[in-house]
């Protein structure tokens, strides 16, 4: 007789391979557009336009936004694995296979959000491959960069699927990316130091939470950051303590899934 | 005395959706273990708002459900292992492939993939998919679908089997291939309960029977009593030859179709003899009869009919 705990871990690890076989399935989609968008971000920010730009915030311009980048394909496709796979197993109706079987809503979270978080990875690891052809990667602290990019991921996962849980049309899963993820990441200091802002903006740019990964992130990579890492760290696990207690909150109440 | 364990207990059970559509008013039923049941219902009744409460994709608004003394509101984990439910409408991801989908299925109760594979090849086997165990879930036909959705509700072997019309759209051959699976599940020690607009179905698989309406159960008792009360049954003649103008079957209720069919309604108690020599007697030759309408369908039809009368 299996013990509770050991049924619940067989039941995240085959909801975790049926979403890594997904993205894997579909790796034209999944894994390919994003390599070859960045290939074209490093060309032409990186190689064309960032030789006239000259240094910023110490290092040639192709080197510092190269952590950004990274970032931005991290948080991108852990975003839309997650919106895109639990919308589509409300669509398809196959999310009754879950919600018929003993399997506990923060399992169906923690699955989904894991998968989110595989693909993220995926991506960024594949990313962080092609900028290697463009720059050097001398990683100045790796438990930092390490720990910023899994719980970039983490909270973007979480965020797309929230945005899954309220979603009634594919349109509505596209809106969010579209309208305030894509924009908050341009903002978010990918291409730029904040410093180079006059104080108001500065202000307005620290309440974006991608400002504080992408420099968590590039301070772990570069050992240079706008903000202070801690404040990174303590912004960010904040939010995912809030995006998963409102996500649970809703899938306890059937949002979106139960009549 | 021998107790039988219940394998389903509702109590009370109400249901109003978000638009104030009342679909289950205090509906009450039991089913007990190794039955076959039937829940039937004209098309809005209530049914598979039944179902969707018992297996946890609909919220009910009051009342209890117990599945092998189980509440589902307590202990909704070990409840729900007991049931395998095969839905109305197909459910699959399109994408994934055949066997993908009855491993995944296995591995949400907890069975890993090298427990679940023997048991889904098992299944695929003994359901006719085993060619297809590869090919996305998209590609299969609709009959493939139905026992696809039946093999993913068996992987776990639950005690408790809900198919909410499963045969609807499948043809009579591959009807009849399923009900005798069914049986044979059922002479197994599995409790089903099955919902069907096809009454000759329910008819032939099935000990007990709910007929639920508006919400309400109308009927609830084993098939053999409520056929027994079935007092009278209409049959359709074929004649050799043409009935005359002046053809009359007098103190019997009588219908003529056309000139060679004749509709005659006889008391369930009356042999058939009277009627034929009744019609010997003036003339008439039938070359073949069949009942007009399947007998649980009569009665069906009436129960519903009389509920609509007092609402």
């Amino acid at each position: 007789m299996m013990t509770k705990f050991a049924r619940h871990r067989v039941a995240f690890s085959t909801l975790l391979a049926r979403e890594i076989r997904r993205f894997i399935r579909i790796w034209p989609q999944t894994l390919l557009p994003p390599a070859i968008t960045m290939t074209l971000y490093f060309v032409i920010f990186g190689n064309l336009i960032g030789s006239r730009i000259g240094e910023m915030g110490g290092f040639n311009y192709i080197q510092y936004i190269a952590p950004g980048i990274i970032m931005m394909s991290v948080i991108n496709n852990a975003y839309s694995n997650v919106a895109s796979s639990f919308f589509s197993a409300k669509f398809q109706n196959h999310i009754e296979e879950l919600l018929v079987a003993p399997v506990p809503n923060y399992l169906i979270l923690a699955g989904y959000v894991a998968g989110g978080t595989a693909r993220g990875l995926c991506v960024g690891l594949i990313v962080t491959l092609v900028s290697l052809f463009f720059t050097h990667l001398n990683i100045q602290h790796i438990f930092i960069t390490i720990s910023m990019v899994f719980l970039s991921a983490i909270l973007f996962a979480l965020g797309g699927f929230i945005n899954a849980i309220y979603a009634r049309s594919f349109d509505e899963i596209s809106i969010i990316p579209t309208f305030i993820l894509t924009p908050m990441t341009y903002l978010g200091g990918v291409f730029y130091s904040i410093s180079l802002l006059p104080e108001f903006w500065q202000n307005i740019s620290l309440l974006n939470p991608i400002l504080y990964m992408v420099n968590a992130f590039r301070y772990g990579m570069l050992g240079s950051s706008d903000i202070a890492v801690e404040v990174a760290f303590g912004i960010i696990i904040v939010c995912i303590i809030s995006l998963t207690s409102f996500a649970l909150y809703l899938l306890n109440k059937g949002t979106g899934i139960r009549d | 005395m021998t107790i039988t364990m219940k394998a389903l207990s509702i109590q009370n059970l109400t249901k109003v959706y978000n638009n104030g559509f009342e679909a289950l008013k205090g509906i009450s039923l039991d089913v007990n273990q190794g039955d076959f049941f039937a829940l039937l219902g004209p098309n809005g009744a209530g049914k598979s708002t039944t179902i969707g409460i018992i297996t946890s994709l609909v919220t009910k608004s009051s009342g209890s459900v117990r599945v092998f003394d189980t509440d589902i509101d307590i202990d909704s984990e070990t409840a729900k292992s007991y049931i395998g439910l095969v839905p109305q409408e197909f459910n699959f991801n399109g994408f994934e492939q055949v066997k993908h989908i009855l491993i995944s299925q296995a591995g949400y109760y907890g069975i890993p993939a090298n427990q679940a594979e023997p048991r889904a090849d098992e299944l695929l086997l003994q359901l006719g998919l085993w060619d297809k165990r590869h090919t996305p879930s998209r590609a299969l036909s609709g009959g493939m679908k139905r026992r696809l959705m039946i093999a993913r509700a068996l992987v776990h072997k639950p005690q408790l089997l809900i198919l909410d019309e499963p045969t609807a759209g499948v043809d009579i051959e591959l009807r009849r291939s399923m009900w005798l699976f069914l049986q044979a599940i059922n002479a197994q020690g599995t409790t089903i309960i099955l919902t069907t607009h096809y009454l000759e179905e329910a008819e032939k698989l099935c000990r007990n029977i709910a007929i639920i309406d508006k919400g309400v159960i109308v009927e609830n008792t084993d098939m053999k009593s409520l056929l027994n009360r079935l007092d009278k049954e209409t049959f359709v003649l074929d004649l050799k030859s043409p009935l005359s103008p002046d053809f009359t079957l007098s103190g019997r209720n009588y219908h003529r179709l056309d000139d060679t069919t004749l509709e005659v309604e006889l008391k369930r108690d009356e042999g058939l003899n009277n009627l034929f020599a009744a019609l010997s007697l003036q003339g008439v030759e039938v070359s073949s009869m069949k009942n007009k309408a399947n007998r649980l369908e009569e009665l069906f039809l009436a129960l519903v009919d009389k509920s609509d009368a007092t609402l």
